[in-house]
């Protein structure tokens, strides 16, 4: 170990008092580009409903299996709503199967479709406020998203329905925000354990 | 990088592979999207649950076996690169994935590694290194840092990592890449390429324990897709080792040595001899 250089430390189990801090992903990959046909534009949308809905069924079967019932079954109403919103993609393109991604790939500004949740954003003590701040994130991340294609759009008829999707997801904005409002919020120390998983004396 | 595989009506979809049994990792483990990126690279390859097998060591991330649908061998601590090397000389028809993590794979099976490296069976091997040992509660494994301080190691380990694409580079590995858990759409068309590739493939993993090392959160930030594309110049990948700072990902190394496969056939009938001399 280098003497000039600071030990790294273990850090304690994290205290937070409110919702776990979300990071925006940097971009790592080329951002959002305008999609060139309707087709292209309602794959991403598929892809990104598709995703979010997988991610937050995958955090259900984490609450679930930590016994945070309330939380597992808040995620699982959310995966649900995405799936439909999905489904509802699939029946508005007359699509009878999920279509196949661009041959450019899909361009998200992450690595990972905007309104898919980051993956590290759970504890095992958290409440159906932390699970709705989550929602809340993704829900502004797909505005911005579909907000961004429909301003760099060539074609009048994506750049309506890159509109049209933005100001969906603006409604989702003020649908989570409204059920935070109903929402009790975490009182201090809401994530402590007496008996925690990392106690290794 | 993108899985460009247009799904067909018949084709399995990705959650098709998932098994029953739930995972039961810390929330926010990283070894949650390399499940979804073993999926979809199930599914982007139409592999058959009969016809693929996962063999796994000891460890959180070895769990993960029992969470796909596919034929699995969750394992002795460290042997998984063993019993997968026997795996497929016997049966050469299965796709063979294995899985594991830095404990398990460059510790334990430290010496399995090498020399399945060496011997380049067609395997795939994927080990999620998180730089802790999770499942024992947090002491540091061989890609623990030196300095990182906690109170199984409270003055740090002192020691110099192990660093795991340089040793599979030296070994013979055909196939080298890193992949990011925080990236399982990425991941899986990772874990595509080395599954469909000849020989030994190796795919670091960084996966995050947010349980013992809550700052690999930070990772998610860290990675970048690596600058240049693989190449099959074993000396050149070797030079682009000495500047990785273990963040960059992708595909490093495309080799092209003949997979090592015995001749099968007189074994099998010899293994029946054997399990006679075993009835009761």
């Amino acid at each position: 170990m280098s003497p000039t250089r600071p030990a790294r430390k273990a850090r304690p189990a994290p205290k937070r008092k409110t919702a776990p801090k979300l990071r925006v992903v940097k971009a790592a990959r080329p951002g959002p580009t305008p999609a060139r046909t309707m087709g292209e534009l309602m794959a991403h949308a598929y892809a990104l409903e598709v995703e979010a809905s997988e991610r937050y069924a995958e955090f259900a079967e984490a609450m679930e299996a930590h016994n945070n019932r309330e939380v597992a079954e808040l995620f699982r109403k959310l995966a649900r709503i995405e799936h439909r919103h999905a489904e509802q993609i699939l029946e508005q393109m007359r699509w009878i199967r999920p279509p196949a991604p661009p041959s450019t790939g899909y361009r998200w500004e992450g690595l990972e479709a905007p309104e898919t949740a980051d993956f590290t954003a759970l504890h095992y003590l958290m409440q159906p406020y932390h699970a709705l701040v989550i929602a809340l994130h993704n829900e502004r991340r797909a505005h911005a998203f579909f907000q961004h294609l429909a301003v760099g759009a060539t074609n009048d008829k994506v750049r309506r329905e890159a509109e049209s999707m933005a100001a969906e997801e603006a409604e989702h904005v003020r649908l989570i925000e409204a059920w935070m409002k109903r929402t009790p919020m975490p009182e201090a120390g809401w994530d402590h354990d007496p008996d925690p998983p990392r106690h290794v004396d | 990088m993108t899985i460009a595989t247009a799904p067909s009506a018949a084709a399995r979809q990705p959650q098709a592979y998932k098994s029953d049994y739930k995972p039961i990792w810390c929330p926010g483990c990283g070894d949650y999207s390399v499940l979804s990126a073993f999926t979809k690279a199930f599914a982007a390859l139409a592999l058959k649950p009969e016809q693929t097998a996962v063999v796994s060591g000891i460890g959180c991330s070895s769990r993960i076996p029992a969470y796909l649908t596919s034929y699995g061998f969750h394992g002795v601590h460290g042997r998984a690169l063993a019993a997968a090397t026997g795996l497929k000389v016997a049966r050469p028809d299965l796709t063979v994935v294995v899985a594991g993590g830095d404990g398990d794979g460059y510790s334990i099976g430290g010496n399995h590694f090498l020399h399945a490296c060496r011997r380049n069976v067609d395997l795939t091997y994927v080990v999620m290194d998180n730089h802790v040992y999770g499942m024992t509660k947090g002491q540091p494994s061989p890609t623990t840092e030196p300095d990182w301080v906690s109170k199984l190691s409270p003055a740090g380990t002192g020691l110099r990592v192990f660093h795991p694409l340089v040793v599979a580079l030296a070994a013979g590995a055909n196939f080298i890449a890193r992949g990011f858990s925080g990236d399982p759409n990425g991941l899986a068309a990772l874990l595509a390429d080395a599954m469909r590739a000849p020989g030994f493939s190796f795919v670091e993993v960084l996966s995050p324990c947010v349980t013992y090392r809550p700052e690999q959160r930070e990772w998610k930030g860290q990675v970048r897709s690596a600058p240049v594309g693989p190449t099959d110049d074993a000396a050149r990948a070797a030079r682009r080792l000495l500047t990785d700072d273990g963040f960059n990902i992708g595909v490093l190394y495309r080799g092209s040595r003949k997979p090592y496969q015995p001749p099968v056939g007189k074994g099998a009938a010899r293994a029946a001899e054997l399990e006679k001399a075993f009835e009761i």
